[in-house]
């Protein structure tokens, strides 16, 4: 006997497409003031990126990952996440953490090198940036089991990108999750590279949200390009995640480097990047409102300079930031063990032998 | 030919391809991109994909899978972008590579050598930073070498190369592009398991590796003391013959090294030196090291990293006893 046991499709999502033009039947009932504060913080996000870029450039910053060009798969949820919502993010996901509230003094401090710039991630129900790519999601899925233990209304979001599917962590997490039926969204970042490796290289699945079949939950793929599309997928998540786990793909493209110390035309043809201009994010939001009215090349104008004002500040604020080594020592146990004690005196009565 | 370290580790790599077939680099982006520090840059149109892959990104995978390639006949060749990531590998290097061989009672070996870029020093981000020497050091049944400058590392890796045995080979990144050096452009092997004198002395013995070996030198040189600087070259399994044979002529011991002083590398020495030639000693032995935490963001590694005057300060200490 042979029969089909299975079988499965992946829905694809997208609400404003490249020149602004809506699909009414797929539009979230959401008024017209959010999508012109989505498009604000789009444009921050990309003020802000910009900055952090010129002051690594000047080495003002360390080695920094740019996310320009995935403005609208980050702004998209970070405007349907609730305060409660919990965010593990790996360490391109800066423009979610500004929306989320992280104080902007804070994240230079942070790409300045500096733990210290971690202290507000707890205020903004974050969990620390993640390096090691895809083992942030596994802590999602536990801060997901806490929630439901906790009887939380209130759900997971971790993220992770597309070179982060192929980690066995990534995986675990969401069988992890399934099982339980746990409240935890998975946002793939879908960038089309991870370093120098293309999509098709990470996996011989046609799409990444398939990645759910396998592990019985939900899976979505969505145009990551696409604010209104990227918002819409996570509040449905968010709103049935009591239900259980949803794994979003978020179709959208790395329009710079790597991180700086990348070069990109070692591996990929500017064709291909010219090709994702016509998609940009910010350029269809901003021919939609312009449309209707909401926004014009002035407000535009204004806008990035108050913004740029106010990063520049920011910035000022965190030069002034004075390193204390004694935290390196201070932070690592809840308590301080002897020897440690011993090494941290040695090393401060030398002057750190500066 | 004059190369630094990278330019070395390439040249080795496409001597040893061009005499075994077998070899084979896998990993993260060492294709087309040549590797994240340019180590493997050109393999891939020399040897082709075939031989030079591009892996999707998953650590165990990549050990996972150079363990079976290596049992089946291979001689995989996997990178490691960077140390730190290569504990998401841990659970293969220690529960299959080490024990492949003494599991199976020397009827099936695992001849591969795992390469990665270890410590610091030049402010990268979190995790891409760390010196796991003695990590891999305490497991048996894994060769650990890490090398310091251009004609061990060369000499070092071809040797590994024609090994039966997992070998993790370290490369500190703070050293691939520090200094040149002329060294042959044949084939040469460099000794596994046998320390390098890199200065002789009377008076001291300093015992260091990575990216401590050209610091002590430069410091004991330029304090002018009658010192032996023994660069360890492979930390397991350690070249305790000449270890013993200096310290026993100096009857002074010091360590230093990179990671953190705690469980470290220093401690094993010491024991060593402690146990068979304690009675020979004139001073306590010293360990120069990091602090017992991790390694810190970029902001804060002036403060952690040992440097000339920490290393000057303890040889000063040591001599004045
Ligand atoms: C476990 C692990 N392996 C390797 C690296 C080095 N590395 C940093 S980012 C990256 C590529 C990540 O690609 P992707 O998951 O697509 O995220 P993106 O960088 O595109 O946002 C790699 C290989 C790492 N940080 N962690
Ligand atoms: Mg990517």
């Amino acid at each position: 006997m042979k029969k089909q046991v299975y079988s499965c499709g992946i829905d694809y999502l997208q609400v404003m497409d490249e020149d602004g033009g809506i699909d009414l039947q797929l539009m979230p009932s959401i008024p017209d003031s959010k999508i012109v504060e989505m498009y604000k913080w789009m444009l921050f996000t990309r003020n802000l990126d910009a900055k952090t870029l010129s002051l690594q450039r000047q080495g003002r910053a360390v080695t920094y990952a740019p996310l320009v060009g995935e403005e609208a798969s980050q702004i998209g949820v970070a405007l349907a996440m609730r305060k409660d919502d919990v965010l593990a993010p790996s360490f391109r996901q800066h423009g979610i953490h500004i929306a989320r509230g992280q104080p902007l003094d804070d994240y230079f401090i942070y790409w300045k090198g500096y733990e210290d710039g971690s202290k507000s991630a707890r205020s903004i129900n974050a969990l620390a940036v993640c390096v090691p790519v895809g083992t942030q999601v596994p802590h999602g899925a536990g801060v997901a089991f806490a929630q439901r233990y906790m009887g939380k209304d209130a759900a997971t979001v971790a993220y992770v990108g597309d070179g982060g599917t192929s980690e066995g962590d990534f995986h675990e997490a969401l069988n992890f999750a399934g099982v339980y039926k746990l409240p935890l969204i998975v946002v793939i970042e879908n960038n089309q590279w991870a370093i120098s490796v293309p999509r098709k290289g990470q996996t011989a699945a046609e799409t990444l949200a398939q990645k759910a079949v396998a592990a019985g939950i939900r899976g979505v793929q969505v145009d990551g390009n696409d604010v209104l599309a990227v918002y819409k997928a996570a509040a449905d998540a968010l709103a049935s995640a009591k239900d259980g786990p949803t794994l979003i793909e978020c179709v959208t493209y790395r329009m710079g480097m790597h991180t700086t110390a990348d070069d990109p035309t070692k591996y990929r043809a500017e064709e291909e990047v010219n090709a994702w201009k016509a998609r940009d994010p910010l350029r269809r939001v901003n021919l939609y409102l312009t449309s209707k009215g909401l926004w014009s090349s002035q407000l535009e104008q204004e806008t990035t300079e108050q913004h740029q004002r106010q990063i520049d500040e920011a910035v000022e604020r965190a030069e002034q930031f004075k390193p204390d080594p004694r935290g390196m020592f201070e932070t690592l146990y809840s308590f301080m063990p002897d020897a440690l004690k011993e090494e941290e005196d040695n090393a401060v009565s030398n002057n750190f032998w500066m | 030919m004059k190369v630094n370290m990278v330019g070395a580790i390439n040249n080795a790599l496409e001597l040893a391809m061009r005499e075994d077939d077998r070899i084979v680099i896998l990993g993260e982006d060492v294709g087309r991109d040549g590797g994240v520090f340019r180590v493997t840059d050109g393999l891939i149109d020399k040897f082709g994909a075939k031989r030079v892959v591009d892996t999707p990104l998953e650590e165990s995978g990549i050990i996972g899978a150079s363990i079976g390639m290596a049992l089946a006949g291979l001689r995989p060749v996997p990178e490691i972008q960077f140390a730190g990531f290569m504990l998401l590998a841990f659970s293969q290097l220690v529960n299959h590579a080490a024990r492949y061989r003494t599991r199976t009672r020397g009827t099936m070996s695992v001849p591969m050598v795992v390469r990665t870029p270890v410590s610091g020093g030049v402010r990268t981000l979190e995790h891409h930073s760390d010196s796991p020497e003695a990590l891999y050091s305490h497991i048996g049944g894994l060769i650990v070498i890490e090398p310091s400058n251009p004609y061990d590392a060369k000499g070092l890796l071809i040797k590994a190369l024609r090994m039966q045995d997992p070998v993790i080979f370290l490369e500190p990144t703070k050293l691939y592009r520090l200094f040149k050096q002329e060294i042959p452009d044949e084939n040469y092997e460099v000794p596994i398991g046998k320390a390098n004198y890199m200065r002789k002395g009377n008076d001291l013995t300093i015992i260091t590796y990575g990216t401590m070996a050209p610091l002590v030198q430069e410091v004991a040189d330029k304090k002018n003391v009658s010192a032996d600087v023994i660069d360890l070259r492979t930390i397991n399994p350690v070249d305790e013959q000449t270890i013993l044979e200096s310290v026993k002529r100096t009857g002074r011991a010091m360590i230093v090294h990179e990671a953190e002083l705690s469980f470290g590398v220093g401690a094993e020495i010491s024991a060593r030196i402690a146990e068979k030639a304690i009675f020979e000693l004139s001073a306590p032995i010293i360990r120069v090291a990091s602090p017992s935490i991790p390694y810190p963001f970029p902001g804060y590694e002036g403060f952690y990293l040992p440097n000339a005057k920490k290393i000057g300060d303890a040889i000063d200490r040591i001599l004045s006893v």
